[in-house]
């Protein structure tokens, strides 16, 4: 086989420059310690390197997210021959730091001041199958990528498996979709495999919108061969030979590296016409969102691809049936592929023995808010909210854990007292709330159970797309009165009026983004109803306070009057 | 019109009445023929199916999801529900969200009498809006020779839209913004006056459910409309 003979060349030769060294550097320069400069410190890291004549000894590389995101911009050291658990992380690094770790190199000591501690829970409960390259290859190179056994699965695949041997290795892994919905991957595939007609497509779904998450950023930036390589595996498996990303337009890091991996993967061979040298072709190409969250749903995403406004019609019939352009398509999440490489190179049955019964392998999450390690982790589903939160999170700084917030405007608020729940996408359903595609909000003490509600129903109100009645005006009512309520100018009847209209809007919406609207009014007053009749103003007629609100104060005023 | 006599024939149930649907039939046409009443602002015939107003969702046994009628196909051995409690509770509260999105006066609208909006509002025995009025300041485009767009009438039910871009083949009309601040457009975002694209045939004024799109001259309640061509230049068109 000329690939596999060329592949397993091109890792040797990455191998042997890399033993040339003895010290590797990685510096993160993902999105998120970029912004804190991590592109200057590894400049600088470089200069100092040279500076102190260890060019030779020492490689400085830029790498993908290592997790962290709140101790950084984060460089790690690793030596040549020791174990990777023997690394040296450094946190918050800053240009200045750059000589005295350059000296430390030279004298192959550690610098105490910077250093995070060996014994990380961090670090030690997480278990990586999306993120195994995040923080320890190149992303701008695909020699690491296949150094690191990249391109494996999908050469497999193509040279020793036939579709239908591809799609049952899938089945057999149990993988769900991650995107939010959780419908297994498998079957997906299978309907798209069955439906007749040489046109098919395969779509990636990168217009991450939820507020607070960003999992596939991190991946696309990371690591973005991978999500290449699941494209490709899902191309062949189904029989389809045109592949598009659909990139949210604020991740300019993502599509620019994204960019670069497509053509490096056509140059070698394994995108493209003729893919590792069969008869399959699979090219790729990039769509830009535009900055709407609806664009998230799979068929006002096919309507964006397609040029149209970006608005969803009514399913059925589904994308695999009809999607783009009318022809079947398949549809998953940036991390629903970057699993299928994996599944591919190890098999079906080792990724079903991790995770839950229901729900196997692991989920990337992304920590933020009140939280001490904010940053991106992946864990093996079926852990509890308790461990992500306390042990891996590290708790909340200075204050008590309220409750998280997961799934973001479809999910819900999920309280304290329900920590001990291992985490899959059945139990986070009956609690009120939904997996989503992995951002985890957490609230101290002080959140305000109706703020957080309202600034969800914002948001939605602010996506809607305004195709269907309820979402469209059913928002700006369900916020008007989630405002009123806050402020403390509600009344018993708008409390009532609020619950029906959630009703009516998760009923009679068009597409999902209505349908899960009201998920965080309807959770937090599961938990946390006292907290909206505490703000209660008694009924008008009582001796309250006046009417907070008419609609003639809102008229603009008359020149004339 | 070719009738084969192999297109198969499905039976179901609407409202536990049997009736009987061609292939590809919807419920929403099933449901017509058959004479039982389903209320609808964004369909129309001879255009193509949208699904946004939500006022002919329907119950389906063995669906959890309540389905548009105009894009539901019957199947066999449906059993459908038109008209029940919670439906009725659902349209009433559509109706009355549509009301108060923008600024529905009837006494002195010029489609006061021949709107599909206060039709149904009638129908369902709307006595009054029960939700906030949102009362937007939206404007009225008076700048074409022969006919008004005014906003505040407007339910974006986008009928225009659709007869201008599938019958006239002249896309004059557009929507831009999202949500609540969603608006009908010509070309750009230009005034209707000055479109260079539209061919003033009237049609999109025709479809218009409620009074958001008329002729100049007229005086309340005396915008009266006529669809009955539009079938028939479908037909055209697909010969």
């Amino acid at each position: 086989m000329m690939m596999h003979d060329r592949l397993e060349e091109m890792a040797l030769i990455e191998e042997q420059s890399r033993t040339q060294f003895t010290q590797q550097v990685r510096v993160c320069v993902a999105a998120g310690c970029l912004s804190s400069q991590s592109d200057v410190v590894k400049e600088t890291l470089e200069k100092e390197v040279a500076r102190n004549g260890l060019e030779r000894a020492c490689q400085v590389k830029g790498v993908g997210c290592m997790g962290l995101c709140a101790e950084g911009p984060l460089v790690s050291v690793t030596t040549n021959g020791e174990a990777k658990s023997r690394q040296v992380m450094y946190r918050h690094v800053t240009p200045a730091d750059a000589p005295e770790l350059a000296e430390a190199l030279v004298a192959k000591k550690t610098v105490k001041r910077l250093q995070m501690p060996e014994k990380m829970p961090f670090f030690d409960r997480q278990v990586k199958i999306v993120l195994e390259n995040s923080g320890e290859i190149d992303p701008e190179r695909i020699e690491e990528y296949i150094a690191a056994e990249g391109y494996q699965g999908l050469l497999t695949a193509v040279t020793e498996m036939t579709p239908t041997e591809v799609i049952d290795e899938i089945v057999r892994s149990g993988l769900r979709g991650r995107g939010g919905g959780g419908y297994p991957t498998g079957l997906k595939w299978i309907t798209v495999a069955k439906m007749d007609g040489p046109v098919k497509y395969v779509i990636c779904n990168a217009d991450e919108g939820d507020p607070g998450a960003f999992m596939d950023r991190s991946v696309l930036e990371s690591d973005p061969h991978r999500v290449l390589e699941g494209m490709a595996i899902a191309g062949y498996a189904v029989g389809a030979t045109e592949g598009y990303i659909y990139v949210r337009g604020e991740y300019p890091l993502a599509v620019e590296r994204l960019k670069l991996a497509i053509r490096q993967a056509n140059r070698l061979g394994v995108l493209g016409s003729k893919v590792c040298g069969t008869t399959f072709d699979f090219n790729v190409q990039i769509r830009l969102g535009a900055g709407a969250f609806v664009c998230g749903e799979e068929t006002a995403l096919i309507a964006s691809v397609e040029g149209k406004r970006g608005a969803p019609r009514p399913r059925p019939p589904y994308p695999a049936e009809y999607g783009l352009w009318g022809k079947p398509t398949l549809i998953n999440n940036v991390e629903t592929f970057a699993n299928v490489p994996a599944i591919l190179r190890k098999g079906g049955a080792w990724y079903a023995a991790i995770g839950t019964e229901k729900s196997k392998g692991t989920k990337v999450f992304a920590l933020a808010g009140s939280i001490q390690n904010t940053g991106l982790i992946e864990v093996p589903m079926g852990m509890t909210l308790r461990e992500i939160i306390f042990d891996i999170g590290g708790g909340v700084p200075d204050g008590q854990c309220k409750a998280v917030q997961t799934g973001g405007p479809s999910g819900g608020c999920i309280p304290a007292e329900f920590f001990d729940t291992a985490v899959d996408y059945e139990s986070l359903r009956e609690l009120g709330s939904i997996m989503g595609s992995g951002g985890m909000i957490i609230m101290d003490e002080s959140a305000s159970m109706v703020d957080v509600a309202r600034y969800f129903m914002e948001f939605c109100m602010t996506e809607s797309c305004g195709k269907c009645v309820p979402c469209r005006v059913g928002t700006v009512h369900m916020y008007n009165l989630l405002d009123r309520i806050y402020k403390g100018q509600g009344r018993p009847r708008d409390l009532a009026m609020l619950e029906e209209l959630c009703e009516v809007v998760r009923e009679t919406s068009l597409c999902g983004l209505g349908q899960t609207a009201p998920n965080p009014v309807l959770s937090t007053l599961r938990y946390f109803r006292h907290e909206y009749t505490d703000l209660l103003a008694p009924e008008a007629g009582n001796g309250a306070a006046p009417a907070a609100k008419s609609p003639a104060a809102e008229r603009p005023l008359e020149a004339k009057s | 019109m070719k009738r084969s006599s192999q297109s198969r024939i499905k039976t179901l149930k609407i409202d536990g009445i049997d009736v009987a649907a061609r292939e590809h039939e919807t419920i929403l046409k099933l449901a017509q023929e058959n004479g039982i009443f389903i209320p609808t602002l964004c369909h129309i015939e001879g255009l193509s199916e949208y699904g946004g107003c939500r006022l002919c969702l329907i119950e389906v046994k063995g669906s959890s999801k309540l389905l548009p009628a105009c894009m539901t196909y019957a199947e066999e051995g449906m059993e459908v529900t038109t008209n029940s409690k919670r439906l009725r509770q659902y349209r009433y509260t559509v109706l009355d969200m549509l009301f108060s999105e923008r600024n529905h006066v009837c006494s002195v609208c010029v489609s006061n009498g021949h709107c599909e909006l206060q039709y149904l509002a009638a129908r369902t025995g709307m006595t009054h809006v029960e939700v906030p009025y949102l009362n937007p300041n939206v404007p009225v485009d008076a700048s074409h020779p022969y006919f008004i767009m005014d906003h505040n009438r407007c339910i974006l039910c986008q009928r225009c839209v659709r007869v201008c871009d599938e019958i006239e083949w002249a896309s004059t009309k557009g929507v831009m913004g999202r949500g609540v601040d969603s608006r009908i457009i010509h070309d750009l975002n230009d005034a209707w006056g000055d479109s260079l694209t539209c061919t003033s045939c009237g049609k999109c004024v025709n479809v218009c459910p409620t009074g958001a799109l008329v002729q100049k001259g007229k005086s309340a309640g005396e915008m009266e409309k006529r669809r009955d061509w539009l079938p028939y230049l479908r037909l055209m068109h697909e010969e």
